[in-house]
C-alpha cells in the first residue's frame, strides 16, 4: 500500500468547534441548571414548603420572609412552591412539542425531500402555515378547541412543524445528490431503504441542534399563551399563569411578576446555550469538510 | 428582472391561498356549533340562527369557503359580532399605533444588531464577539414580556424616566408619543436584535472564509475594505432572509408587548377579539398579519435582485 | 539575474501547542524573469509555502515557525501587517486554483482591477481606467470595455482567470506566484492560460512561482524545479535535468507514475459478446416550461457506440462535452431523452424503475470524488454488501465475498469493519471499485474514476482496473478529460465535443493520426506532449 493517508494539512481548518472556546464553561453550567430545574419539578411535590394552590386570604402579598422564602401572592400562596411547580408544565410542553415537532417533522421533511410530487404541495402548505404569527394560530387554536394540555401542546407544535420540515428537506435535497446515494440506485436498492439508511442519519445531527430550539421555543410559547390567559387552565401554576395573575400589582410587588419571569429566561437560556454548544460540535456544514 | 418579478408575486397566491383554507377551517373543523361557540351559553335559539345565517353557516362548506374568498377580495371582511362594526373599521382604528412601534423597532433593531454581528465577526473569538454573542442569546432566551417588565420596574417606576404604560399619537404629541414608544420598541427589538446580529455574524463569518476574501487580502486592500467592500455584500443575503422570518416574531411580540404596555393597536385587538370569541375579526386579523408577512418576505426576495446579481430569475 | 524570492529553511506549523509542522525547513530561490515550478501531490506543503510568501495563512490554523522568506532581500515573516499589505499587488502577487470563488461574484470584474490601482497608486480615475484597459487588452480578452462591466459569473472560467492574472499583474509585481491556476480549466484554455503567462512574464521580467501537480505543465514551462513532499523538500534542479535524471526515488516514482500519451498496444480479446449499445442518443435539458427562461441545450445528441465484453471504451472531452450524461444516461441515474440503451440484447432506455432492477446488476458505476461516493456512516463491509443483499444474497454469504473482494482491490480483510474515513482517497476508491465488483457486473462505468487521485495513487488504481478486467473479463466505459489516461487504459476512445461523438475508434487510430480536427486540438493542447516521463526522454520523433 503505497497510497498511504496524505497529509491534510487543512487550509481551512474548521471554526466551529474552537468558536465556542470562550464559552467552554457556560454549557457545562447550563446543563447544570437546567438538571436543577428538571429535579425540581419531577419532586416538587417532596422539595416545596407549602400547598401551591391552596388559597389563604390571610397572607397575601407578604414579603420575602423564613416561612416564604420569595414571599405570598394575591391569594396568600407561597410564591417559591408556586415557581417550582411551574416548571412542571413548562417541561412537559417543552418536551411534548420537540417530540412531535421532531417526529412529525422529519416524516413529512423525509417524503418532502424526495418524492418530487408530494414535494410541491407540501411546501405550499408549510409556507402557509409559516406565514401565520405562530402565537396568533396558537391563541386561537386554544380558545375554540378549550384549554387544555393537550389543545395547547398541539397549538404550539403546529406552526413549530414547517421549520424541522425545511431543515430536514434541506439536507436530504442536498444528501440526494451525493454519489454514495447515486450509487446505492445502482445498487438497487429500493427508494424507502435508501431514505431510511443512507439519507435519514444525515438529519439527526442537525435536528439534534434544531431540537433544542423547538424545545426552548415551545416552553417561550406556552408562557406567552398562559400570560395572555389562552395557556392551560389558570388554576395550574404555570410561569406564565403566576406572571398573569401578578400583572395588576407590578408596581405594587414585581417579584411576583420578575421571580417566575427569571425562572423562565433560565430555563430558556440553558436549553439554548446547550443548543448552541450542540451545533458547535455536530454542526452540519463543519462535518462535511473531506476529513 | 420582470420575469422573475412575476414568478415570486405568482408564488405567493398559493401561500395566502394555503392560509385562507387553513383559517376558514379553524372555525369550521371545531367541535361543536361554531354558532353556539360564539354565542355562548346563554344564547336563545334566536340569536344563533341569527349567528348562523350572519357566517352563512347552512351552506355546504365549499360554497362558504368560495363566498367568504369572494367578499374578501372585495375588500369586505366581515361585521364584528360584538360591536356590529365592520371589520375594516375596527383594524383602521387599531393599526397605526402598532404599524409605529413597529416601524420604530425595525429601524432601531437593523440600526443596532447589524454593525454588532459585523463587530463581532470582525472581532472574532475576542471578547468583543463574546460580548455579542452573550447579548444575543439573552435576547433569545428572556421573553418578551419579562423584558418589558424589566424596562418598565427600571425605567418607569425605579427611575421615572417614562411613563408605567398607555400610548398617544405622534401627530397629536410626538413627544408624548416618543416617551411611551421607546419601552415597547425596545422590548419588541431585544429579539429582533439578536436574530440579526446573531445572523450577521455567522453569514460574515462564512463569507470571511471564501476565495474572493482572500484574493482581496492578496491585492493588499485594507482589512476595513475587505471588510466593507467585499464581504459585507457578499453577507448581506441570508440577513435580509432572516429579517423577513424574523417578522413573524415580531407579530408575535406585538400581541404580548401590546399588552404589557396597554397599547391599543392590533395585538389588542386581537387578543381582546379571541376572548370574545369574535370570529370574522379573528380570521381578518389572521388573514392580515399573514399577508403582511408574505408581502414582506416577497418584498425581500425582491431586493436579493439589487443584492447579488447572480439572482436574476 | 536578480534573486527576487529567497526562501530559506521556511517551517510552517499548525497553530497550536505542539502543532505538527506541515512544512519542514524548506529553502528556494528565484530569480528575475525565472519560472520556478514547486511540484507535489496532495499534502506536501507547495500551497503552504505559497500562502506563508503572501502573508495568508488562515490565521488561527497555521503559523510560520522559522527560517526566513526574503522578497528583494526583505524579510516578509518580519514584516508588518501594513508593510504586507503595500508589497502585496505592488512587489508580489498571487493567482488562485478557482477563478471562479476567487473573483468577488457581486462586483464588476473592471471594478475588482480598479480597486488594486486605487489601493495602491495616486492615479486618477480617468489614469486607472486607461491602466485597467490595457491590462485587460494585455491578458488577451475582447472587447474590453463589455468584459470590465460584466460581473464572474457572465464570463467563462479561461475569461476569469485572465481577468484574475490581470488583476495580479496590472502593478508589474517582481514575484507572480500562481497556485494551480490551470487545473480548474480544460486543457484548451489551459493551453492558452499558460502562453499567456509566459508572454507576459517575459515582457515584464516577472519571477514566477508556479505550483502545480501536473508534470506536463512542468515541462512546457518550468525553468527550474522543485519536488516537495510531505512538507520536505525532496529535490531541485533544472527542468531538463530533473526530467531526464532525477536523483531521488521520489522523483522517479513520482515522473514514472505519469501515463504516456503514446497509445497503449492493441489488446486482442476472446469473447466478441456485446455488453452494450448506445444508439441515438439523446439528452436535453431546459426548454419549454411556463415562464422558464432556461434555453433548451442538447448535452447528448445522437450518441452512438457498442461495447464488447472484455474492452474498455475511452469517452473523452472537455468539462460540457456531454460525456459525463452519456454515462449516466447508460447508468439510468437519468433518463434519456430518446434513443436506446441495450444490455444484453435488451432496451433499458425506458424501463421503470422497479423494470431497471433485473438490469442494474450489470451495470456498476465508480464515481469521480471518493470522499463522497461512500456513505460515511456505514462500514466498508455494508457498502459492499448492499447489493448483493439487495439482490438475495444471505448476509453471512455476503460477507465474505466482501471479504474476498477487498483482497482483490488490494486492502486487507480487516478493512472490512472499518469506516470509509479511516482510508485514504486512493483507498476509498478501491472500496469503491470492490462494491462494485460484488454485483459481479457486465459493464463498470467509471466516471472519471481516477481525476481526484495523486499521480502515484493514481496509476495504482488504473492497474487495478486492468487487472481486474483482465480476471472478469468485464466491459469498462472509462469517462476522463484525460488524454494520457484515455491513452493508457482505453482500447477504443470516443472524443465527444458539445454533446456530440466527434470521432470514434480504436485509441491508436483516435489518439495517434487523429482525423478530427478537435480531436488535433486537444492533443495539441495537452501538456508535456513532447515528453515521455516514464521513460525520462522526449517522446522519440517517430
Amino acid at each position: 500500500m503505497a497510497d498511504t493517508t496524505p497529509i491534510r494539512a487543512g487550509l481551512r481548518l474548521p471554526t466551529g468547534k474552537l468558536a465556542g472556546a470562550g464559552f467552554g464553561l457556560a454549557p457545562i453550567i447550563a446543563a447544570v441548571v437546567l438538571l436543577l430545574i428538571v429535579l425540581a419539578a419531577i419532586f416538587a411535590p417532596q422539595i416545596t414548603p407549602h400547598d401551591p394552590i391552596a388559597q389563604n386570604p390571610v397572607l397575601r402579598l407578604k414579603p420575602p420572609s423564613a416561612d416564604f422564602p420569595l414571599g405570598t401572592d394575591a391569594y396568600g400562596r407561597d410564591l417559591l412552591s408556586r415557581v417550582i411547580y411551574g416548571a412542571r408544565i413548562s417541561l412537559i410542553i417543552g418536551l411534548g412539542v420537540t417530540v412531535l415537532a421532531v417526529v412529525l417533522g422529519l416524516a413529512i421533511g423525509l417524503v418532502s425531500g424526495f418524492f418530487r410530487v408530494a414535494d410541491a404541495i407540501v411546501m405550499r402548505i408549510m409556507d402557509g402555515l409559516m406565514a401565520m404569527p405562530s402565537v396568533l394560530l396558537a391563541i386561537a387554536i386554544v380558545s375554540l378547541f378549550g384549554a387544555s394540555i393537550w389543545t395547547v401542546m398541539a397549538a404550539i407544535t403546529i406552526p413549530e412543524i414547517p421549520r424541522v420540515v425545511r431543515l430536514v428537506r434541506s439536507i436530504v435535497l442536498s444528501a440526494r445528490e451525493e454519489p454514495y446515494v447515486e450509487a446505492a440506485l445502482s445498487l438497487g436498492t429500493s427508494m424507502p431503504r435508501i431514505l431510511w439508511r443512507h439519507l435519514m442519519p444525515n438529519t439527526f445531527a442537525p435536528l439534534t441542534v434544531q431540537a433544542t430550539y423547538v424545545c426552548a421555543s415551545a416552553i417561550l410559547t406556552e408562557a406567552i399563551l398562559s400570560f395572555l390567559g389562552a395557556g392551560v387552565s389558570t388554576e395550574t401554576p404555570t410561569w406564565g399563569n403566576i406572571m398573569a395573575e401578578a400583572r395588576i400589582y407590578f408596581q405594587l410587588k414585581p417579584s411576583l411578576i420578575l421571580w417566575p419571569g427569571l425562572a423562565l429566561s433560565l430555563c430558556i437560556l440553558s436549553i439554548n446555550l446547550l443548543g448552541d454548544a450542540a451545533r458547535d460540535v455536530l454542526d452540519p456544514r463543519m462535518g462535511k469538510r473531506k476529513d | 428582472m420582470p420575469v422573475y418579478f412575476v414568478r415570486r408575486v405568482l408564488a405567493a397566491i398559493p401561500v395566502m391561498l394555503v392560509v385562507a383554507v387553513f383559517v376558514f377551517l379553524l372555525l369550521r373543523l371545531t367541535p361543536g356549533d361554531p354558532a353556539a361557540i360564539i354565542a355562548g351559553d346563554m344564547a336563545t335559539p334566536a340569536q344563533l340562527e341569527r349567528i348562523r345565517d350572519t357566517l352563512g353557516l347552512n351552506d355546504p362548506l365549499h360554497v362558504q369557503f368560495l363566498s367568504w374568498m369572494g367578499r374578501i377580495l372585495q375588500g369586505d371582511f366581515g361585521t364584528s359580532l360584538i360591536s356590529n362594526k365592520p371589520v375594516i373599521e375596527l383594524v383602521e382604528d387599531r393599526m397605526w399605533p402598532t404599524i409605529w412601534i413597529a416601524l420604530i423597532t425595525i429601524t432601531l433593531s437593523v440600526i443596532i444588531a447589524v454593525p454588532m454581528g459585523v463587530l463581532a465577526a470582525w472581532r472574532h473569538r475576542t471578547w468583543v464577539d463574546h460580548i455579542v454573542m452573550t447579548f444575543s442569546v439573552l435576547g433569545f432566551s428572556i421573553p418578551v414580556f419579562v423584558i418589558g417588565y424589566l424596562l418598565i420596574k427600571l425605567f418607569a417606576i425605579d427611575l421615572r424616566w417614562v411613563p408605567v404604560q398607555g400610548y398617544k399619537a405622534p401627530s397629536g404629541d410626538f413627544g408624548g408619543f416618543a416617551i411611551r414608544a421607546v419601552l415597547p420598541a425596545l422590548t419588541l427589538a431585544s429579539i429582533y436584535i439578536a436574530l440579526i446580529a446573531r445572523m450577521t455574524r455567522a453569514s460574515l463569518l462564512d463569507v470571511l472564509n471564501e476565495d474572493y476574501v482572500r484574493t482581496a487580502r492578496a491585492k493588499g486592500l485594507a482589512e476595513r475594505r475587505v471588510l466593507f467592500r467585499h464581504a459585507l455584500r457578499n453577507a448581506a443575503v441570508p440577513v435580509m432572509t432572516v429579517i423577513g422570518t424574523g417578522f413573524a416574531l415580531l407579530i408575535s411580540g406585538v400581541v404580548v408587548t401590546e399588552s404589557v404596555f396597554n397599547i391599543p393597536g392590533l395585538g389588542r385587538l386581537t387578543v381582546d377579539s379571541i376572548f370574545a370569541r369574535d370570529y370574522p375579526v379573528i380570521q381578518a386579523l389572521i388573514l392580515l398579519t399573514s399577508g403582511i408577512y408574505v408581502a414582506v418576505n416577497l418584498l425581500i426576495d425582491l431586493s436579493y435582485t439589487l443584492l447579488d446579481p447572480r439572482i436574476r430569475y | 539575474m536578480a534573486e527576487v524570492l529567497n526562501v530559506e529553511n521556511l517551517r510552517v506549523a499548525v497553530d497550536a501547542p505542539g502543532g505538527a509542522e506541515v512544512v519542514r525547513g524548506i529553502s528556494l530561490t528565484i530569480s528575475e524573469g525565472e519560472t520556478v515550478c514547486l511540484v507535489g501531490e496532495s499534502g506536501s506543503g507547495k500551497s503552504v509555502t505559497s500562502l506563508a510568501t503572501m502573508g495568508l495563512l488562515p490565521k488561527g490554523s497555521l503559523k510560520p515557525v522559522g527560517g526566513a522568506i526574503r522578497l528583494e532581500g526583505e524579510d516578509l515573516l518580519a514584516c508588518s501587517a501594513a508593510r504586507l499589505r503595500d508589497l502585496r499587488a505592488t512587489r508580489m502577487s498571487m493567482i488562485f486554483q478557482e477563478p471562479m470563488t476567487a473573483l468577488n461574484p457581486v462586483m464588476k470584474v473592471g471594478d475588482q482591477i480598479t480597486e488594486v490601482l486605487k489601493a495602491h497608486t495616486k492615479l486618477s480615475n480617468a489614469e486607472c481606467h486607461a491602466k485597467v484597459m490595457d491590462m485587460l487588452t494585455q491578458v488577451g480578452l475582447p472587447d474590453v470595455a463589455r468584459i470590465a462591466g460584466s460581473y464572474p459569473h457572465q464570463l467563462s472560467g479561461g475569461q476569469r482567470q485572465r481577468i484574475m492574472i490581470a488583476m495580479a499583474l496590472v502593478l508589474e509585481p517582481k514575484l507572480l506566484i500562481a497556485d494551480e491556476p490551470t487545473t480548474a480549466l480544460d486543457v484548451t484554455t489551459q493551453k492558452q492560460i499558460l502562453f499567456l503567462i509566459k508572454e507576459l512574464q517575459e515582457k515584464h521580467g516577472t519571477a514566477v512561482l508556479f505550483i502545480t501537480h501536473d508534470m506536463g505543465v512542468v515541462s512546457e514551462i518550468a525553468h527550474r524545479v522543485y519536488v516537495m513532499n510531505r512538507g520536505d523538500m525532496v529535490e531541485s534542479a533544472p527542468v531538463d535535468t530533473l526530467l531526464r535524471s532525477p536523483r531521488e526515488e521520489y522523483t522517479r516514482k513520482l515522473l514514472s507514475a505519469v501515463p504516456s500519451l503514446t497509445p497503449r498496444a492493441a489488446r486482442s480479446f476472446a469473447s466478441d459478446r456485446t455488453v452494450l449499445q448506445v444508439t441515438e442518443l439523446v439528452k436535453r435539458y431546459g426548454g419549454g416550461g411556463f415562464l422558464s427562461k432556461s434555453p433548451e441545450t442538447l448535452a447528448a445528441n445522437d450518441v452512438n457506440f457498442t461495447l464488447r465484453a472484455g474492452r474498455t471504451l475511452g469517452i473523452v472531452g472537455e468539462s460540457g462535452s456531454g460525456k459525463s450524461t452519456v454515462a449516466r444516461c447508460v447508468m439510468r441515474l437519468i433518463d434519456p431523452s430518446a434513443g436506446g440503451i441495450r444490455v444484453a440484447g435488451h432496451d433499458i432506455a425506458t424501463l421503470s424503475r422497479t423494470g431497471m432492477k433485473p438490469y442494474r446488476k450489470k451495470l456498476q458505476m465508480v464515481f469521480q470524488d471518493p470522499y463522497r461516493s461512500l456513505n460515511p456512516r456505514i462500514t466498508v463491509a455494508e457498502s459492499i454488501m448492499e447489493g448483493p443483499v439487495n439482490y438475495g444474497t444471505p448476509r453471512a454469504k455476503a460477507r465474505a465475498r466482501a471479504e474476498e473482494l477487498l483482497e482483490l482491490v488490494g486492502l486487507p480483510r480487516t478493512a472490512a469493519a472499518r469506516y470509509p474515513h479511516q482510508f485514504s482517497g486512493g483507498q476509498r476508491q478501491r472500496i469503491a471499485i470492490a462494491r462494485a465488483l460484488a454485483m459481479e457486473p457486465d459493464l463498470l462505468v467509471a466516471d472519471e474514476a481516477v481525476s481526484a487521485l495523486d499521480v502515484s495513487v493514481q496509476a495504482q488504481v488504473l492497474d487495478l482496473l486492468a487487472e481486474v478486467q483482465e480476471r472478469m473479463g468485464i466491459a469498462i466505459l472509462f469517462i476522463t478529460h484525460d488524454l494520457r489516461v484515455a491513452a493508457q487504459i482505453c482500447d477504443d476512445v470516443a472524443v465527444m465535443r458539445r454533446g456530440e461523438v466527434v470521432e470514434i475508434g480504436d485509441t491508436a487510430t483516435v489518439l495517434g493520426n487523429p482525423r478530427h480536427e478537435y480531436t488535433r486540438a486537444l492533443l495539441e493542447a495537452a501538456p508535456g506532449r513532447h515528453w515521455d516521463f516514464a521513460a525520462f526522454a522526449p517522446v522519440s520523433a517517430a
